[in-house]
């Protein structure tokens, strides 16, 4: 059994004593450490900043060529935090509340708290550093209510909130590197973790520009490496995120956990062909005023505006008709998952669903829905060439955010000494379903409050150690491994790309372990993604050289997907209940709602890596509720 | 649709480069620009042949990565959209299509239509910054700014730090990007008591990257996909000469 290290106390008390109680380093000392932050997002660039500001030094890590460019840029929406500006009831005990119920009861309470607690900070801080939120005209903050609860917490800067976030936490970063405190390794991939005496010792990194491979030792690593929904390929990730550094961390001891828990958000623009790289996210803000609806009649192939009203399902006011058009993610895109697989999907590839706002445009005035959506239907028109003013939008599920992740205890350190995670890489606080604009917050609640406590509380008692050196045996056998692996790519010499792989991999799991899963489905998965690895590994064409090459950059990251899928697939068969994005099929009600099963799963799945020809073996961390009463999530 | 592409070519920033000519015979409509040249990429490796190497990551006009000039314009025909946001769509059948890297003294060729922004960050380096150490904040509402200037600050802020401002200028000035930065900070009571340090480190770092002066030609703004105003080079100006004058 797992221990978190949940600190003593009362709920309310857990941090505050924490902190009261956490080791410190004297000034003098912090000089003398190193610290290697892996990830320039929400997460890295706040942790880096703020341990430099403390006076640690710091290396900071990233792949793309800037470390303002990091995923964390492209999130919307907004950010939580329980402010009470409104005056609309909301505390902190409320924000945990929704938190725990939206991830579906199978989050810990301790870290959750934590979170809704910071909340209140991390807006003061984003502020001071000058992100321009929405202001009301008194000049106060505004903000809005966001999926599945009753309160307005999400505080936004227009559609850019990630934007803005992150180029505070990045100035910040900039800030600490013209005072010599961090120092910045741009277009640099990390390859391997190394391991010395059982503890976290430094990196292996590629650069990707002159494609040489480097040693850094360090005192403590932090993986901010994001998440690794783009596992699936089509996604609503940017390309390059990936699942590489958590993974070979774990192949290093670091255990993975709640692998398979993957939210596909229910409003994306659909796949229109074969050629397709990513999708996109439509705000999930346009639930509130459009309707959802399907074609009654299987393959119907009319133009929507020609289908008369009584031949429409609206399929999500017919089944959770207390929540409707804005029932929460999971729920949203099964049941569009359920309607497409059935025939209903509309579409050149019938796999979406309608998002129509013919009535709201009819009630309001096209002049409101204009002010209220504006730059959404226009980016919908520049994507798809089509105005939705005329006919209704087209959307679809896609795979957009990883809750499984490496395995953190409270301080968010992994089962390895002095490796941290941090933000989407860490399973942490969402449970099995995230709430819309809560990992923001976390990513960003991770690297400027938490982190900043812990990091230090575990270099108290390594005053003494020294550094390790780049020239230990350690340091040499993970380098080798690296080349060994890069030259093996490069060698394989086959017909097919690296992309073909990538996408036969993601549709694959899309079908099989995705939405929902059933048991036979995922022991298939298995054996077609053992199958098509040894076809990568015999029919791969990585051309080109080992300096700059985006299609070596690429292999590597699918060749750690197979392994990852293959454990997703082990996760979600092990886990014999329906839970937030975990559906499995043989366990639902009759009317095809999720069955949770509270008496033999209230445990987080931690996963131990064996070896490539061994099984992975669970552990469990039992969740223990003290604070609230598990209840079966309705929206009915 | 069949498409011509002529493409620079250029093994590493020492390497001297060419244009390639390549042709596409099936272009789907809506595939976005990045998408043709991934399935470009795909014939090539097809071929045995070293991929184009171009950059991009979100490819939804929000991390500023990817940019290249197309027939001659950063970004490509239409104004204020990024290369990944454009789609075959905008072009004809039979089109040649002259694909190059952002050009400036300051963004060295990596390979191909990869270039070195680094710059950029060194400006903010400089000083694109407000001096606020985590836990110093104090609560986010004893700061009220009205409604406008939040907004304006932001219209500022928006910039992703593509370069299309730099590649697109005769002189491959920076004084967009740097002053969309300054005026972002600037208008904001929290980021106003370090304007002058600010103004006057950052544009002398801009000086020593390489940067060429603004000679208010006014292209920038008209390929910005963020659609960064040009009156921010003008409040850029005058805080800098109001920087100088105190200073002397
Ligand atoms: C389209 C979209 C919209 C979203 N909208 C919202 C929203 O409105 N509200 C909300 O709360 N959340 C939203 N999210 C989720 C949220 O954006 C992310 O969960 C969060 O930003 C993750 O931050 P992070 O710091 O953990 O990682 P990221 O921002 O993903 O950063 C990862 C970093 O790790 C680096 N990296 C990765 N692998 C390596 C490696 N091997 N070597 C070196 N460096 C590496 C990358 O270069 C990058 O710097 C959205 C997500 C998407 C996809
Ligand atoms: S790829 Fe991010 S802006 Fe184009």
């Amino acid at each position: 059994m797992l221990n978190a290290k949940i600190p003593e106390g009362p709920l309310k008390e857990k941090w505050t004593h924490y902190k009261e109680h956490a080791k410190l380093v004297n000034p003098a000392n912090r000089r003398k450490f190193e610290i290697i932050v892996v990830g320039t997002g929400l997460a890295g660039a706040s942790c880096a900043a703020s341990l430099a500001e403390q006076g640690y030094h710091v290396k900071s890590f990233c792949f793309q060529d800037s470390a303002r460019r990091a995923h964390s840029v492209a999130a919307q929406g907004g950010v939580n935090a329980a402010k009470n500006y409104k005056n609309d009831g909301d505390n902190v005990y409320r924000m945990f509340y929704d938190t725990i119920k939206g991830g579906d009861f199978r989050s810990r309470e301790a870290n959750v708290y934590r979170l809704a607690e910071c909340s209140l900070n991390l807006i003061d801080q984003s502020v001071a550093q000058g992100v321009p939120f929405a202001r009301e005209y008194g000049g106060y903050l505004n903000n809005r209510s966001f999926g599945g609860v009753q309160v307005s917490r999400t505080f936004y800067a227009r559609g850019q909130t990630g934007q803005q976030l992150l180029l505070g936490a990045y100035q910040a970063l900039m800030r600490q590197v013209s005072v010599g405190k961090v120092q910045t390794f741009t277009r640099h991939e990390m390859l391997d973790l190394v391991v010395i005496d059982g503890k976290a010792a430094g990196i292996i990194t590629r650069d990707l520009v002159t494609g040489k491979i480097e040693r850094h030792a360090a005192n403590a690593v932090v993986l901010a490496t994001g998440g690794y929904g783009k596992i699936y390929y089509l996604s609503t990730l940017a390309m390059g995120c990936n699942g590489s550094a958590i993974w070979r961390a774990h192949k290093k001891g670091a255990f993975m956990a709640a692998t398979s828990w993957i939210q596909i958000h229910p409003t994306s623009l659909p796949q229109s062909g074969s050629h397709q790289s990513k999708l996109t996210l439509m705000s999930e803000s346009l639930r509130n005023d459009g309707r959802i609806w399907v074609p009654s009649k299987q393959g119907d192939q009319r133009l929507a505006v020609a289908i008369p009203e009584n031949e429409r399902d609206y399929y999500l006011e017919r089944r959770y008709p207390a929540f409707g058009n804005l029932s929460p993610r999971d729920i949203s895109s099964r049941a569009a998952k359920e309607r497409i697989d059935a025939g209903h999907g509309v579409g050149a590839m019938k796999n979406a669903v309608y998002l129509d706002f013919s009535k709201a445009i009819r009630e309001q005035g096209e002049a409101k829905i204009r002010e209220k959506y504006g730059n959404l239907f226009r980016m919908y028109q520049k994507i798809t060439g089509i105005d939705a003013y005329q006919e209704p939008m087209m959307i679809s599920p896609a795979a957009h955010f990883t809750m499984g992740g490496l395995w953190v205890d409270y301080e968010l350190m992994t089962t390895i000494p002095g490796l941290f995670a941090l933000g989407e890489a860490n399973f942490a606080d969402h449970g099995a379903n995230r709430l819309g604009a809560n990992s923001l917050l976390q990513a960003s609640v991770d690297g400027y409050f938490i982190a900043p406590y812990t990091i230090p509380n575990y270099l108290a008692d390594e005053i003494n150690v020294t550094r390790p050196s780049t020239d230990h045996p350690a340091f040499e056998e993970a380098e080798a491994a690296v080349r060994q692996q890069l030259e093996k790519l490069l060698a394989i010499k086959g017909t097919l790309s690296v992309d073909h792989f990538h996408k036969t991999l993601g549709a694959l799991l899309y079908n099989k372990c995705g939405l929902s899963r059933n048991a036979e489905g995922l022991r298939e998965a298995i054996g077609d993604i053992r199958a098509l690895k040894d076809s990568f590994y015999r029919d791969l064409n990585v051309t080109g050289d080992d300096l700059l090459n985006s299609e070596l950059e690429k292999a590597g990251r699918v060749a750690d997907y197979f392994e990852l899928a293959e454990l997703m697939c082990l996760d979600a068969l092990s886990r014999e209940e329906s839970c937030g994005a975990h559906f499995r099929e043989e366990f639902q009600t009759k009317d095809g709602e999720a069955v949770r099963n509270d008496a033999d799963y209230c445990f987080v799945s931690a996963w131990e890596w064996k070896g490539a020809t061994t099984e992975h073996k669970l552990h469990r961390e039992q969740l223990t509720f003290e604070n609230v009463k598990l209840t079966v999530r309705s929206y009915k | 649709m069949k498409i011509h592409l002529k493409i620079w070519r250029q093994d590493s920033t020492e390497a001297k480069g060419k244009f390639v000519d390549y042709d596409l015979s099936e272009v789907d409509a809506h595939m976005s620009f990045l998408e043709m040249l991934d399935s470009l990429n795909e014939l090539l490796i097809s071929r045995n042949e070293r991929v184009i190497e171009f950059d991009h990551d979100c490819r939804e006009g929000i991390c500023g990565q990817c940019g290249v000039m197309i027939n001659g314009r950063a970004h490509g025909p239409l104004d204020h959209t990024t290369t990944c946001q454009l789609h075959m769509r905008t072009f004809q059948d039979g089109d040649t299509i002259l694909i190059e890297p952002f050009r400036a003294a300051a963004f060295p060729v990596l390979r191909d239509l990869k270039i070195d922004r680094s710059a950029f960050d060194r400006i903010i380096q400089a000083g694109g910054f407000i001096s606020a150490n985590t836990g110093q904040a104090p609560e986010a509402n004893s700061i009220p700014i009205a409604h406008e200037t939040a907004e304006s600050a932001f219209d500022s802020a928006a910039c992703i730090g593509c370069g299309a401002c730099v590649a697109s200028c005769k002189n491959a000035s920076a004084a967009l990007f740097t002053s969309a930065k300054i005026s972002h900070l600037a208008q904001l009571p929290q980021g106003k008591i370090e304007h002058r340090v600010r103004v006057r480190k950052m544009t002398l770092q801009m000086d020593a990257e390489k940067f060429g002066a603004c000679s208010d030609t006014e292209a920038c703004a008209v390929e910005c996909p963020q659609q960064i105003s040009i009156s921010n080079i003008a409040r850029m100006n005058r805080e800098y000469l109001v920087t100088s004058l105190f200073s002397i």
